[in-house]
């Protein structure tokens, strides 16, 4: 099986570049993160972020034949050869596959993704009807991983302005959420022409979840929102 | 380098590791102003925390009567009987306020139809003292490790609490009175050490289930936390207890909460037999974790397993129907869609028992003060040294940990350790005096990986290591099958000095850090096939085959192991804080 991988360490490299390995003795069925693996035992100098190996830690988004997505959940008999991996687009690129996140964990606190509440606490849980609950399903399920911001064109030409659809999916998971109190604030963080309406429902993010969840719903019920609070 | 240039930053207190303890102690500290440092290996929300399903326990009482009390019993029994009894009170005491306040930090429980937190069923648990099944596990859907992780996080934010992420730990900083200062943290992206003065440290950094082969758990999982506190001079305790999950998936590993069982799914042999109901009557497939784990291995032991290699068994729930495995079990499905390549809608799952958790750990009190014996004490306090979760043994879960209450075990103890801390820093308003010669070892650590030339590769030692613990240190032990695991991993600890890095570039070198994890790994592995050798009984997850009965008379204490592979004993805490104790009895489920 091939891959062309992309490597860059700027310690020696001037420029990236795309490297091809082979392995021969792999199993179709595998993951691509079990390629990397194998590839990284013949070659430990090449870089990249794992951990749970089960599409629960979001550590290993990257770009995969084009598309973004995990390598831990991204079977080799899906991809064409040569399969290109490439890190996450958009980030300054560290080393290899391995991208800076700051400016997306940066959008990602802009939001106050937080439960707020300003009445006392009582001595219980808050009540929460069942109903009420299946409103944060496909919200809170979010692994912050960075597929879909990094897909989002929008996020490309503003990430320091845009927060992003992962970011947004986060607000609309606080403002959805039937205990939060702190709705008017969290759609006034969001005025203006960028930080939530430079989203121009190009669906990217949702194309690229992971998990399977809709950034793009999610920013539309925010805009909505934001229209019934205005009047 | 010399420790002179290395960069040196200052703060009240040091957590290492940003799991559920980790974080929930910060919190705790940062709410009360102190100046908070948080060290992870990875971004906070990687943490395996994250990977935690089934839920959490606590006695709330939701869905049926519940009592601390018949949480404790059941813990105590679960642990078969090594657990300490007033940690053991403090943590079921305190479980339901915990609850709650995650719940008000955040936390998406799953819900009732009367607006209440859902719990579900959980292996071990009893009312009323070992009578009808509990529900005593607050539950996500199946995602409750998640929930609670990134809602910590983000209480975190709002606390302004420091973080250094993708920092990784290198070793501890001690003074020649004993006390912990701080530690050398490497940082990854840029390759720099960094020293973190600090006058207390909180270890939390997890787990060691990466020793095995097939585990359940992250690549993370490299017990860095445990190794730094051997190499400091702290005994290890009950290494040996190690729990292997009855349900990860067969081949691959990945866990399947017993919340499956939990929510009305069963295992089942190769003869479609519900075989559970031989090996325990009475709770069946929610007995212990250890009980469940022996009985699938002997199944498979004595031909009745399932696939063409017979192998293992099935856990079967397409008779809960779509509407339960959507609603409650979400996750799962999608796990054994992607990596069993079956929907348990309409098909069961191939499973195995794998490792998963580490019972033992670094020593402490349920101050979550890192305790050693000295003198005439059995716990005499490290100053400025603290560890919670699973790189701690309280101990909580003795020799077998039940099911729902590791998520319990981290938020209990990184908040009462959080506690401690704060009075800590009331008594010790300033740094004591750092000297250089102090991250002179962490200095040698890393400049052994810059030796260039011939050697082994990592990966090679640390995938022989883990085929040495499955093979030698199973789910079934035996003297002879030890002897050889203990001399194995020390060949392979030998050998570690001549394995070579060929990156030596400083730039994210992942390289370097598996390298450094590996050293970690191998002092785990052999403390605990060495205490799992000597250990002549049967106890929990601990299961000798030549000494098949839990013996306590001479076996009802912990294991202190040191890093010169002196093997010491200490009491059990038998005496709870305010009810009586349980006394060891038979454990039948």
């Amino acid at each position: 099986m091939r891959f062309l991988i992309h490597r860059y360490n700027p310690e020696t490299d001037k420029k990236p570049r795309m490297q091809e390995y082979t392995l021969a003795d792999i199993n179709a069925g595998d993951m691509l993160l079990d390629a990397l693996f194998q590839i990284k035992e013949e070659d430990d100098s090449l870089s990249f972020r794992r951990s749970c190996g089960e599409g629960v830690c979001g550590s290993d988004a990257m770009n995969i034949n084009g598309r973004n997505g995990l390598a831990c959940i991204t079977p080799l008999n899906s991809l064409k050869e040569p399969i290109e991996v490439r890190p996450l687009p958009g980030l300054p690129i560290v080393r290899d596959l391995v991208v800076d996140m700051r400016p997306f964990y940066h959008q990602y606190r802009s939001v106050k993704p937080w439960l707020t509440v300003h009445d006392p606490e009582p001595e219980t849980e808050y009540l929460q009807t069942p109903e009420q609950r299946d409103q944060l399903d496909g919200l809170y399920e979010c692994i912050l991983c960075g597929a879909c911001s990094t897909a989002c064109p929008s996020f490309w030409w503003n990430p320091d302005k845009f927060r992003g659809p992962a970011a947004l999916l986060q607000s609309w998971r606080f403002l959805a959420d039937s205990r939060d109190q702190a709705t008017a604030e969290r759609l006034e963080e969001l005025e203006g022409a960028y930080r939530l309406f430079r989203c121009h429902s190009i669906m990217n993010c949702m194309d690229v979840c992971p998990k399977g969840l809709n950034p793009t719903k999610a920013i539309g019920n925010i805009k909505k929102m934001m229209l019934k609070h205005l009047v | 380098m010399s420790a002179l240039d290395i960069e040196r930053r200052q703060f009240d207190t040091l957590v290492i590791g940003a799991g559920g303890g980790g974080l929930r102690a910060a919190l705790q500290m940062s709410e009360a102003e102190a100046n908070v440092a948080v060290v992870s290996k990875v971004f906070p929300t990687r943490s395996h925390t994250v990977a935690a399903q089934g839920g959490m326990n606590a006695a709330l009482g939701n869905v049926m009567p519940d009592n601390w009390h018949w949480h404790m019993y059941d813990t105590v029994k679960g642990s078969d009987y090594l657990g300490d009894q007033d940690a053991i009170e403090y943590m079921c005491r305190a479980a339901s306020h915990l609850v709650v306040e995650l719940e008000h930090a955040g936390v998406p429980f799953s819900r009732l139809a009367n607006g209440k937190i859902y719990q579900r069923a959980f292996g071990g648990q009893s009312r009323d003292f070992g009578g009808e099944q509990a529900a005593r596990t607050c539950a996500a859907a199946d995602r409750t490790g998640h929930a609670i992780l990134h809602a910590l996080y983000q209480q975190n934010i709002r606390a302004k609490t420091h973080f250094f992420d993708e920092y990784f730990a290198i070793d501890l900083l001690k003074d020649d009175d004993g006390y912990i200062l701080g530690a050398v943290v490497l940082c990854i992206e840029t390759g720099e050490p960094l020293i973190i003065e600090a006058k207390t440290t909180l270890l939390a950094t997890g787990g060691v289930g990466q020793l095995f082969r097939t585990n359940t758990n992250a690549r993370i999982n490299t017990g860095d936390g445990i190794a730094m506190a051997l190499r400091a001079g702290i005994p290890v305790q009950d290494m040996e207890f190690f729990q292997f999950h009855p349900t990860g998936i067969a081949g691959k590993g990945m866990l399947i909460t017993e919340g499956v069982r939990g929510e009305g799914g069963y295992l089942v042999n190769k003869n479609g037999e519900r075989f559970m109901e031989r090996y325990a009557p009475h709770a069946k497939d929610l007995a212990s974790r250890d009980v469940v784990s022996r009985a699938i291995a002997i199944e498979v032991r004595e031909g009745r397993g399932c696939g063409p290699n017979a192998d293992h068994v099935m856990l079967k729930l397409d008779h809960l129907g779509p509407e339960v495995i959507k609603k409650r079990l979400p996750g799962i499905r999608d796990m054994a869609m992607t990596f069993a390549h079956v929907d348990p809608i309409d098909t069961a799952i191939p499973v195995f028992p794998t490792a998963h958790y580490t019972m033992g750990g670094i020593p402490t009190n349920r101050y979550g003060q890192v305790v050693i014996p000295f003198e005439q004490s059995a716990e005499e306090a490290i100053p400025g040294l603290y560890a919670v979760g699973e790189c701690a043994c309280v101990s909580v879960h003795g020799a077998n940990r039940l099911g729902g209450n590791s998520l319990l075990d981290i938020v209990v103890f990184g908040r009462a350790a959080g506690n401690h801390v704060i009075e800590y820093l009331k008594e010790n308003r300033y740094h004591r005096p750092f000297n250089d010669s102090m991250a002179e070892e962490a200095m040698q650590r890393i400049g052994q990986w810059q030796k260039t030339g011939e050697g082994e590769s990592v990966d090679s030692l640390r995938a022989e290591l883990q085929k040495a613990m499955e093979h030698y240190c199973g789910v079934f032990r035996s003297k002879e099958v030890l002897t050889e695991g203990v001399e194995k991993v020390r060949t392979l600890v030998a050998r570690v000095k001549d394995a070579r890095l060929k990156d030596q570039s400083k730039i994210f070198n992942t390289a370097r850090i598996e390298a450094l994890e590996l050293e970690n790994l191998m002092g785990l592995g052999l403390a605990t096939v060495e205490c799992a050798l000597a250990r002549e009984e049967s106890r929990g997850a601990h299961s000798r085959v030549d000494y098949p009965e839990r013996d306590d008379e001479r076996w009802m204490k912990h294991s202190l192991y040191h890093a010169n592979g002196h093997i010491e004993y200490k009491p059990v805490r038998t005496k709870p804080m305010t009810v009586d104790s349980f006394p060891p009895k038979p454990r039948v489920y």
